[in-house]
């Protein structure tokens, strides 16, 4: 039965990273563009959350909804203003831009914010569970979890019955041929991107009130959401929430075993889902 | 008279290279017009640099008198001249009815063409709806990149290509749609490889050679010599 439960634990756990990693999923499907500062936006995100629900004492539930439209509008405008430019044929240039937007939003947190870990409160929740069964799960992780799932559907409904997703579509496929019909690509990205930042939000509501943030735990949430997106294959939703389930389970097995494999169990899954499928579980056809 | 799509002294080059030397063409309104040549002699530059993909200098491309030549692709393309790429280029992670419908992206437009009318043009296209674009044949695929074209009701319709690669009988399959498309109020430059075919089909005909027009004029009025001479630049 413990192991029923560490699987559970893990699965939700997964969700979490599913979460990290839905947003770059979609920049990467889209744009095809590496966004090495994806995990410092979750932290930014988290830390506007923050100050939302200090600054005008909502539920932090509700601060994530006020912090979405701003999120999507500095998505919108980091990509149509800076990103844009980095895309092209050389795959260089974005890394690097991406690279040191990471240290500079780190550097800027820690001039607003100082290095002091904090914590988004939910009045208790943190602490509730239910039964499943024999089972007790926090309330918290099935809401990520639950999350999780729902952000996927949406994503994957948005993508494949929508005259929007259809574009994101084409517009991977072939930017100059869409803009033959009208697309223009660069107000496409942004858009992306906006809607990129509002599952980051998502992402840092959970990241937030589930662990203590500080402004250098960026980069740690892209590794874990770089290895969702590559083990779930490039361009897969359903993938990229497959991913993040193998991490958190191989990380919940190997703290039961000892709890300093955590981390390391979860990479080491990854790689060895590298070595057996290259290009992921559910690869694009076509790429 | 005012032409509906002009280009004075059209000059488009990729870096260094000159593609296009001072090219001056009309199309009319009703009108189809062939551009021929061999290979690389500017036919498909000319087609993108219309189109926007391209740009070139504001009063390089007129359109119902307004300069065009410095709008992007998208912009060009919402004031009605449509294209067939080169290559057909279906987008291939989308079903056919999805490469048809994004024609028509982000806007309402009226006119003849719609899902129903291109399925009603190309039957065929109807009973492959569902299929990836690039699952259907060569000529199919062709009849989807014309159709999606036509999915926003352009008043221009720019073909580059349409027989590249393609059996004579497809071809022939494929043009057998060229009355309706006109009849519906389309204005057509067709970029052809095929000399016959471009001299069945236009009103007007230009030749080029080396990023220049060599030659112009209504297919009854070209000799054959001439068109070799404007075509190989020797007399034959």
């Amino acid at each position: 039965m413990i192991w029923v439960d560490t699987i559970v634990q893990g699965v939700l756990l997964g969700g979490l990273y599913a979460l990290f990693a839905a947003g770059l999923s979609l920049v990467f499907g889209v744009m095809r563009l590496v966004n090495l500062a994806h995990g410092d936006l979750i932290v930014l995100g988290a830390f506007l959350i923050l100050v939302i629900v200090s600054a005008l004492g909502l539920n932090p539930f509700l601060a994530a909804l006020v912090a979405m439209p701003v999120m999507f509008c500095l998505g919108w405008g980091l990509q149509y203003v800076v990103l844009n430019r980095t895309l092209g044929d050389d795959i260089l240039p974005p890394l690097l831009v991406t690279f040191g937007l990471s240290i500079v939003i780190q550097n800027a947190l820690l001039e607003g914010f100082s290095a002091d870990s904090r914590r988004i409160s939910v009045g208790g929740l943190e602490a509730a569970s239910v039964s499943l069964g024999p089972i007790a799960v926090g309330v918290m992780p099935l809401l990520t979890f639950l999350s999780a799932v729902a952000v996927i559907v949406a994503l994957n409904a948005l993508f494949y019955r929508t005259a929007l997703g259809r574009a994101f579509r084409a517009t991977s496929d072939d930017p100059v041929t869409a803009g033959l019909m009208g697309v223009d690509p660069k107000r496409l990205f942004a858009t992306a991107t906006g809607i990129a930042m509002i599952v980051v939000t998502i992402a840092a509501l959970y990241l937030g009130t589930r662990s203590n943030i500080d402004p250098t735990i960026g980069p740690a949430r892209l590794i874990y959401a770089f290895e969702a997106v590559i083990i779930g294959g490039l361009g897969s939703f359903w993938g990229t929430l497959a991913g993040g389930v193998i991490i958190g389970v191989a990380q919940t097995m190997g703290a039961a075993i000892n709890p300093e494999w955590q981390i390391l169990a979860g990479h080491v899954a990854f790689l060895l889902v590298l070595l057996l499928r290259p290009r992921g579980l559910f690869p694009r056809a076509n790429d | 008279m005012n032409a509906l799509l002009e280009t004075r002294g059209l000059t488009a080059r990729y870096g260094d290279f000159q593609a296009l030397f001072g090219v001056d063409m009309q199309l009319d309104a009703g009108e189809t017009v062939a551009i021929i040549g061999a290979n690389g002699a500017g036919k498909t530059t000319l087609m993108r640099s219309i189109a926007g993909v391209l740009v070139n200098g504001p009063d390089e491309v007129a359109f119902d008198g307004q300069p065009i030549g410095a709008l992007p692709a998208a912009q060009v393309m919402a004031r009605g001249i449509a294209m067939v790429p080169e290559g057909r280029k279906l987008f291939p992670s989308l079903s056919v009815e999805e490469n048809l419908l994004m024609g028509c992206f982000g806007r309402k437009v009226e006119g003849p063409w719609r899902l129903e009318t291109v399925y009603g043009l190309f039957p065929v296209l109807k009973e492959r709806r569902n299929n990836p674009g690039t699952a259907l044949s060569g000529g199919q695929q062709q009849m989807v990149a014309i159709g999606r074209a036509l999915m926003s009701n352009p008043r221009v319709l720019l073909c580059d290509e349409i027989s590249l690669g393609l059996a004579p009988v497809v071809i022939r399959d494929i043009y057998a749609a060229f009355p309706q498309i006109r009849a519906a109020g389309a204005s057509l430059v067709i970029v052809e490889q095929d000399i016959g075919q471009a001299l069945k089909v236009a009103d007007r005909v230009y030749c080029m050679m080396e990023g220049r027009v060599t030659l112009s004029g209504r297919p009854a009025e070209l000799s054959r010599e001439d068109i070799h001479a404007a075509y190989f630049g020797v007399h034959a």
